[in-house]
C-alpha cells in the first residue's frame, strides 16, 4: 500500500471512516477510534458499504467499528481466491445504492444514504444471495471473534484453564432456593 | 504391535464402523478370542486433536460427504453425525437412559396408529436388563453401579428450579457416560463444556479411547481407518464373503470375511446394502422384506432457549447433565403416544445462537436489526437452554434411497434421506415446547424461543429388527433374516425409537450380539 501513496485518492468518508484508495485495494482509516483496515481486492466503496451493512444488521452500541471492519477484512481475504465474490459484493452494493420511490428509481451511494434509507434498502433485499453472504460473514466474523464474543459472555475454550470445575460452573446466585 | 490380517484371510469378522455399535462389537468379539478387522471411513484423531472450538471440531469430526435431505430435513446437511474413528461416540453428549418396557412393546401398548408402521421389538425387555447393566458398567454411567451423578451446572439449576416449581419430581443430572470421578483409566469430568465437540480429557466414554485400544491390546483386532466401504460381496449360496473398500490412497481392496457386521449409522448401513445389489439380490442385500432403508426415525426433537433474569453462562460445564423424566411415560391423556425427556443443552457458541434463533425460531424478532441484537444476542449470558427428545413414529415413507444420478467422491450414488413428521410427532413437540417454556417461566423467564429440530443426531430404524422376516431386515440378534452371516450392529436395527438417547441401547445390543455371534461361530453355524 505505502508504495502507492502518490496515487491515493481520498474518497469522501462517512462519519464512520475515511477511505483511501490505492489501485485495486483500499485503506479504511478511522482516526478517532485509531484503527485502519486495508483491503487488497475490495474497492473502498464496496468495503465501506459492507462495513455499514454489517453494523446495520447486527448493531451493538458498545462495539467500535473496528470489529465490523474485521468482517470486511475476512471477505476481502476470501475474495482473493474467489473472484465471483468480488462481483457479488460490488453488484450487491450497486443494488443497495438504488433509492426506489414508487415507480421511480434514483441513485445514491449506499454509504452516503441516511440510516433510514439504508435500513429500507436492506429490508428490500433481505434474503437475497448477496444479503445472506454478508449476513453469514457478519455472524461468523463478528460473533465468532473471541474478543467480541467475550463481551457477550461467551468464554471460549476452557480446557487449558482446567474447565469450569473450579471456575464457576455452578455459581448461579440469583435463583431462589427451592 | 497391533495385529495385521491378510486380505485373503476369510476367517475374520469384518465390522464396518467403529462407533457405539461397531467399536463395541469389535472389542467384545476380540475379547472372546475372535479375529476382527474393523473398517472405518474416517480418520483417527487423538485427544490432542480435540479443541474447544465448535467450528474446528465440526470440520474434523462431521460426516459431510454429500447427502440430500428431503421433507422436513435440511437439504444440504440432513444429519449431524461423524466420520472419524469412534464414530458419533466422539460427538455424543453422553446421556445413557434405558428404554422402558412399554417402548419395547410399542405396537401392543400404543395400538394401531394411522400412518405409523409400529411393531413390538422381538426382544423381551427383561432379557435386556443384563445387557443394559453390562453396558452401563462398561461406559461408567453415572447413577448406576454405585457411580455418583455429576454435579449440576448453572443451566441444570435453572431447569431444576423451574421444573420442581411446576410440579415435576423426577429431575436430576441424568445417567451420563461421563466419569463423575476417575474410572477405567480415564479422569473425572472437569466441567469443560464442549462435550459435543469431543471430550478433550477423555472423561466422556467414546470407543475412540476405550473399546478400540482395548480391542487392539488383545492382538486380535485390526482397525483400518480411512477405509470407505463400497459394497459387500457374496457367493452363489447367498452368503457374505467379503467387503470391498477404498483406502486413504484411493486403492480398492476386498477383505475376505467369515461374517460381516454393519454399523455405519442409519444412513450408511442401508446404503451399503442397497449398493450391494447383484443378480441374486436385485433390490440390495438382505432386502427380501423391502424394508432396507425404510422406517427412518430421528426422534421427536426441539430446543427451547429461555432468557432468564440473571446470568446463567450455560456453556459452562457438562452440556447434557440435566434431565426432567416426568413426561417420559406413555399417557394417552396428553393426546399422543409415547413420551419425551427434557435435557439441558446450551447453544454451541455465540455465533451459532445469534444465527440459529433468528433463522429457526418464529418467537424471534426477525433475524437481524436492533430489536434482534438487543433482545437476543445481548442476552446471551442470561440464556438457559434445553433439548426435547421423544419417541417418533416409524413411517414407511421415511427413509434412505440412492440418488438416481448424483455420485459422491467414491463414485457411489449419494444417499437421499427423507423424513416427514407424523401427526403424533407434531402433537408431542407442541406439548414439549409448552412444557419446556413453562419450566423457564417458572424461573422468571419472560421470553423463550422454540426451535424446530437441528440436523438429526439420533438416526434409527432403517434396517429394523422384526419377529417376522416380512416386516423387517434382521432378527433380535441383528442377524439379517436373509443372510445368516450378515449382521446389523447399530441403531439401524431399532424396531422403534423409544424416547431415550439411543447410544446405551446400541451398546447393550452390541454386547448381546457379540455373545450370540461367538456362540454361532463356535458351533460352526455361521
Amino acid at each position: 500500500m505505502s508504495n502507492n501513496v502518490s496515487r491515493r485518492t481520498f474518497i469522501q468518508g462517512s462519519a464512520t471512516a475515511g477511505v483511501v484508495v490505492s489501485g485495486a485495494g483500499a485503506i479504511l482509516a478511522n482516526t478517532e477510534e485509531a484503527w485502519a483496515l486495508s483491503t487488497e481486492v475490495l474497492s473502498g466503496d464496496t468495503a465501506l458499504s459492507i462495513l455499514i451493512m454489517a453494523r446495520t444488521l447486527y448493531p451493538h452500541d458498545f462495539l467500535g467499528d473496528q470489529y465490523y471492519a474485521e468482517v470486511v477484512a475476512n471477505l476481502d481475504e476470501q475474495a482473493k481466491t474467489d473472484s465471483s465474490l468480488v462481483d457479488k459484493l460490488d453488484n450487491g452494493v450497486k443494488e443497495l445504492s438504488k433509492v426506489i420511490e414508487s415507480d421511480r428509481t434514483y441513485n445514491v451511494p449506499f454509504k452516503d444514504q441516511s440510516s433510514g434509507l439504508q435500513l429500507q434498502n436492506l429490508k428490500r433485499i433481505d434474503g437475497s444471495d448477496f444479503f445472506e453472504t454478508v449476513r453469514g460473514a457478519t455472524l461468523a466474523g463478528l460473533y465468532g471473534n473471541p474478543r467480541v464474543a467475550a463481551l457477550f459472555g461467551w468464554e471460549g475454550s476452557s480446557v487449558e484453564h482446567g474447565g469450569y470445575i473450579n471456575r464457576g460452573f455452578n455459581d448461579i446466585g440469583w435463583l431462589p432456593k427451592s | 504391535m497391533t495385529k495385521k490380517f491378510d486380505l485373503n484371510d476369510d476367517s475374520v469378522v469384518v465390522v464396518i464402523g467403529s462407533g457405539a455399535g461397531g467399536g463395541t462389537l469389535g472389542n467384545e468379539l476380540s475379547q472372546k478370542g475372535i479375529n476382527v478387522v474393523c473398517l472405518e471411513a474416517g480418520k483417527k484423531l487423538s485427544l490432542d486433536d480435540i479443541e474447544n472450538d465448535w467450528g474446528a471440531m465440526f470440520g474434523k469430526l462431521s460426516w459431510v460427504d454429500k447427502r440430500q435431505g428431503t421433507g422436513d430435513l435440511l437439504a444440504g446437511l440432513p444429519l449431524w453425525v461423524c466420520k472419524t474413528v469412534g464414530g458419533t461416540t466422539v460427538h455424543w453428549a453422553g446421556a445413557s437412559l434405558r428404554f422402558k418396557d412399554h417402548e419395547f412393546r410399542a405396537r401392543s401398548k400404543y395400538g394401531e396408529i394411522e400412518g405409523a408402521n409400529l411393531l413390538d421389538w422381538p426382544i423381551d425387555p427383561n432379557e435386556m436388563e443384563r445387557f443394559y447393566s453390562m453396558a452401563e458398567d462398561k461406559m461408567g454411567t453415572t447413577g448406576t453401579h454405585g457411580i455418583p451423578r455429576l454435579p449440576g451446572n448453572n443451566n441444570f439449576q435453572v431447569m431444576e428450579y423451574g421444573a420442581k416449581a411446576i410440579g415435576y419430581n423426577d429431575v436430576h443430572t441424568g445417567n451420563m457416560s461421563i466419569n463423575s470421578q476417575p474410572r477405567d483409566g480415564r479422569p473425572g469430568c472437569h466441567q469443560i463444556g464442549f462435550c459435543m465437540a469431543g471430550c478433550a480429557i477423555g472423561a466422556k466414554w467414546s470407543t475412540l479411547y476405550t473399546e478400540i485400544p482395548k480391542a487392539e491390546a488383545t492382538g486380535r483386532f485390526e482397525l483400518r481407518s480411512e477405509s470407505m466401504v463400497l459394497k459387500i460381496n457374496h457367493n452363489k449360496e447367498g452368503k457374505a464373503t467379503g467387503v470391498v473398500y477404498v483406502d486413504a490412497d484411493g486403492n480398492t481392496h476386498e477383505q475376505k470375511a467369515r461374517v460381516v457386521a454393519i454399523a455405519g449409522n442409519s444412513v450408511e448401513t442401508p446404503r451399503i446394502l442397497l449398493n450391494s445389489e447383484s443378480n441374486m439380490f436385485s433390490d440390495g442385500m438382505a432386502n427380501s422384506s423391502g424394508q432396507v432403508g425404510k422406517n427412518f426415525m430421528r426422534h421427536m426433537t426441539g430446543t427451547v432457549y429461555g432468557t432468564m433474569p440473571g446470568a446463567v453462562h450455560f456453556d459452562r460445564g457438562t452440556q447434557m447433565a440435566g434431565i426432567v423424566m416426568d413426561e417420559s411415560g406413555h399417557d394417552d391423556s396428553r393426546g399422543f403416544a409415547g413420551g419425551y425427556y427434557m435435557q439441558t443443552l446450551p447453544g454451541f457458541g455465540l455465533s451459532a445462537i445469534a444465527g440459529n434463533i433468528g433463522n429457526m425460531s418464529v418467537d424471534s424478532p426477525g433475524k437481524w436489526g436492533r430489536n434482534y441484537t438487543r433482545e437476543v444476542v445481548e442476552n446471551y449470558k442470561n440464556m438457559a437452554g434445553m433439548w426435547l427428545v421423544g419417541e417418533d413414529m416409524p413411517q414407511e415413507k421415511n427413509g434412505v434411497t440412492l440418488h438416481s444420478s448424483e455420485k459422491d467422491q467414491y463414485g457411489l450414488p449419494i444417499p437421499v434421506v427423507h423424513f416427514e413428521d407424523h401427526p403424533n410427532d407434531v402433537v408431542m413437540r407442541n406439548h414439549a415446547f409448552k412444557a419446556g417454556s413453562a419450566v423457564y417461566q417458572a424461573g422468571g423467564s419472560k421470553k423463550q424461543y422454540q426451535l424446530p429440530p437441528f440436523p438429526s443426531t439420533h438416526n434409527l430404524g432403517t434396517c429394523r429388527m422384526s419377529a417376522d422376516a416380512r416386516d423387517g431386515v434382521c432378527s433380535s440378534t441383528g442377524a439379517t433374516h436373509d443372510i445368516s452371516n450378515l449382521f446389523i450392529s447399530d441403531g439401524s436395527s431399532f424396531t422403534t425409537g423409544a424416547a431415550a438417547n439411543p447410544t446405551l441401547t446400541i451398546v447393550a445390543l452390541a454386547i448381546r450380539q457379540a455373545e450370540n455371534m461367538s456362540k454361532l461361530l463356535s458351533q460352526n453355524s455361521i
